[in-house]
């Protein structure tokens, strides 16, 4: 393999990567406050891409407003979802919720079915990413250096507002212990919505992004980015966020890579991704940075 | 009563009301069932949809046989095999089917067969093209030409009219179809030209997988003149559309599977020069049943017809044909009737079904321009 193909490899795990990895930090964040596996984060994804190729599409509405505008939408999507499927279960065994977060995520795939059809759409992509940049001989879709900017941005407007803000603040509390925070005087179900809110905000961003790299949107299109960011948000050491974004770059690399090495296992690098997932996991169970932490009683 | 009584002989009498209106009571008695399985969500819902096209219409023009009405049930395998397996079961144990339509995708095909060759119920395949969707099986049947034939076609239209020397060949590992097609098209093209090297690059991917990024830049790498991908045509359209962002400048070569309006809507210009094999095309004039047809299509959609379309009209025609011959709604008879299909003047060709139950017939080279699937050539078996 030539230098400049290795090259080529790893601009495009990058920009695979940025897409896991913006998806993953929403994830992780709400496993970090709820210990709730959202699995409904994919369909989200989807959702918000849907929402932004009708206001493209549909609507004509330029993309600088059609995209915000759809972020906005599946960030009010996910603080009704919180409202109605989640909420009500709190103080229960986490088991019911995980149950309620993938009947949530069944409800939005079979919708979307129902009102999006089943058949693929294609999206509008906003002209000024089809042209190519040529850096030597390595060719980089315009595409990714924006996703990587948004992942980045995104990820550091995410660690100000846990770090710096006193939503954040009371976020991180109510990771430790619920009752306890709202004893202290925080309205610990609006600090939870906004939580919600942001994440499938993150959410949104993602599903938009993934739309213009694979401009093919359609119901079940979530599914597999989820379970991947999921894998990388694992992969980070779950509810950490810096975890997260590492793990969702090091996954698209290590995606691209074993296709690249390895040509003839390109059908099945999957299942290979998982491998070396569980292999990491036996020996760090807790991921690249996350901590080990006393089970609750 | 309390509340939990209430509940429970509301669930009772619910449970009881469903099961009557789950009855045979359902339908007429005399009327005869046609089963279609194809995928109507997932990844081959084009497919389905325009196999569908073609069925209604077909069920429109022919609603009765032996003066009885007939009954068209469709049920969506969801492009998924065990679905497809568990919906041929569905459309004999409890819609009463005798003989069954489907499916577009040869794996979705493989897995109905299974159950259909159990419960002794022929099955009309409108375009799976896989060898082994009838091979070795009594009870199924297709409308269609075989893999074997579609890669060699193409193999044979890439070497002499394209003048390809190198190719890379991508393909799907998840579908048989495809895994299938791959390994014809390689085969004839290594035939053709004497030269194993031709072959630069055999790689592949997955069903689901829609970064195409690493495989084309391994394939690139090789400078081939063309890449044969017999995939199907969502993962086609974005392959093709990462190659061309890529910089790659050679042809771009698929098979029936990519003929799909999504195809071209989602590959955008990417898709524009994209050439393919497939069954029909309403230029090609491969029967004198085709005009007709494409009237009353475009009646009805307002379009022109797909080869699925056109597939799927045949498959109805062909099963009402060996109901009709077989003179009873007896699956048994229908299938040694309909394995005598001989002569039959479909919509995309004649045909007579060989010792395997397959069809023996034209293939057509198409072309996309200018957004549009246009008819190049057809080439006989």
């Amino acid at each position: 393999m030539t230098v400049s193909l290795f090259f080529q490899h790893l601009a495009n795990g990058i920009s695979l990567g940025a897409l896991y990895a913006l998806i993953a930090i929403g994830y992780t964040m709400v496993y970090g406050i709820l210990r709730l596996i959202n699995f409904a984060h994919g369909d989200i994804v989807m959702v918000a891409a849907y929402v932004a190729f009708y206001g493209a599409a549909m609507y004509a509405l330029p993309w600088w407003l059609a995209f915000p505008l759809a972020i906005l939408l599946t960030a009010g999507l996910g603080m009704i979802i919180e409202r109605a499927a989640y909420r009500p279960l709190r103080g229960v065994p986490r088991i019911q919720l995980f149950t309620s977060a993938v009947a949530v995520s069944f409800l939005l795939e079979n919708l979307g079915i129902v009102v999006f059809s089943g058949r693929p759409k294609a999206f509008p992509r906003p002209a000024f990413l089809d042209k190519p940049l040529h850096v030597g001989d390595v060719i980089i879709i315009s595409y990714t250096p924006v996703a990587v900017a948004v992942a980045l941005i995104l990820f550091g407007g995410l660690l100000y507002i846990v770090h710096r803000t006193k939503v954040g603040m009371a976020m991180r509390a109510l990771s430790k212990d619920i009752e306890t925070t709202g004893l202290m005087g925080v309205d610990t179900d609006r600090v939870i919505m906004i939580a919600f809110a942001i994440g499938s905000a993150l959410a949104a961003a993602g599903g938009i992004l993934l739309a213009i790299k694979f401009p093919q949107i359609n119901p079940l299109m979530g599914v597999v980015p989820g379970l991947k960011a999921f894998i990388a948000a694992v992969l980070g050491g779950i509810g950490n966020i810096t975890g997260a974004m590492i793990g969702g770059f090091l996954l698209g690399i290590a995606e691209i890579m074993i296709v690249a090495f390895f040509p003839q296992l390109a059908g099945y690098r999957d299942a290979f991704a998982y491998t070396i997932l569980i292999a990491l996991l036996l020996f760090r169970p807790t991921g690249l940075m996350g901590e080990v932490e006393p089970e609750k009683a | 009563m309390s509340r939990k009584k209430v509940l429970l002989v509301w669930l009772t009498l619910s449970l009881l009301l469903s099961l009557v209106a789950a009855g045979p009571v359902a339908g007429q008695e005399d009327e005869i069932v046609i089963g279609v399985y194809e995928p109507m969500t997932g990844p081959q819902a084009a497919g389905g949809e325009l196999t569908m096209q073609g069925v209604y219409l077909a069920h429109e023009v022919r609603p009765e046989v032996l003066g009885r009405p007939i009954r068209l049930v469709l049920v969506d395998n969801r492009s998924d095999k065990a679905e497809s397996a568990t919906a041929v079961q569905r459309l004999i144990e409890q819609e009463g089917a005798v003989a069954i339509i489907g499916s577009y995708g040869s794996s979705n095909s493989m897995a109905g067969g299974e159950v259909a060759e159990r419960a002794g119920v022929p099955v009309m395949g409108c375009s799976p093209t896989n060898p082994l969707v009838t091979e070795g099986k009594d009870y199924y049947f297709r409308a269609c030409f075989i893999d074997p034939f579609q890669g060699r076609v193409m193999a044979k239209y890439a070497v002499e009219e394209l003048g390809v020397e190198k190719v890379a060949i991508i393909q799907d590992v998840a579908q048989d179809y495809s895994v299938g097609l791959a390994a014809f098209f390689r085969e004839a093209f290594i035939e053709l030209t004497g030269d194993a090297k031709g072959i630069v690059a055999f790689t592949a991917y997955q069903t689901g997988d829609q970064d195409f990024t690493a495989q084309l830049a391994s394939v690139m790498a090789k400078n081939p003149d063309a890449i044969y991908a017999p995939g199907y045509f969502g993962d086609g359209a974005l392959l093709a559309r990462q190659a061309r962002e890529m910089g790659y400048q050679g042809y771009i070569l698929g098979a029936d599977a990519w003929e799909a309006p999504e195809l071209i809507e989602i590959g955008g210009s990417a898709a524009e020069g994209i050439l393919i094999t497939s069954h029909y095309h309403p230029e090609a004039e491969l029967s004198p049943a085709s005009q007709p047809f494409v009237e009353l299509f475009m009646e009805k959609y307002g379009e022109r017809p797909s080869a699925f379309a056109a597939l799927g009209y045949d498959a109805y025609m062909l099963v009402v044909d060996a109901i009709e011959r077989a003179g009873t709604d007896d699956p048994k008879a229908i299938r040694d009737a309909m394995a005598e299909t001989k002569d039959y003047e479909a919509v995309t060709g004649t045909i007579t079904l060989d010792k395997n139950g397959d069809a023996v017939k034209d293939a057509v080279i198409l072309k996309v321009e200018d957004g549009e699937f246009k008819y190049v050539g057809t080439v006989k078996p």
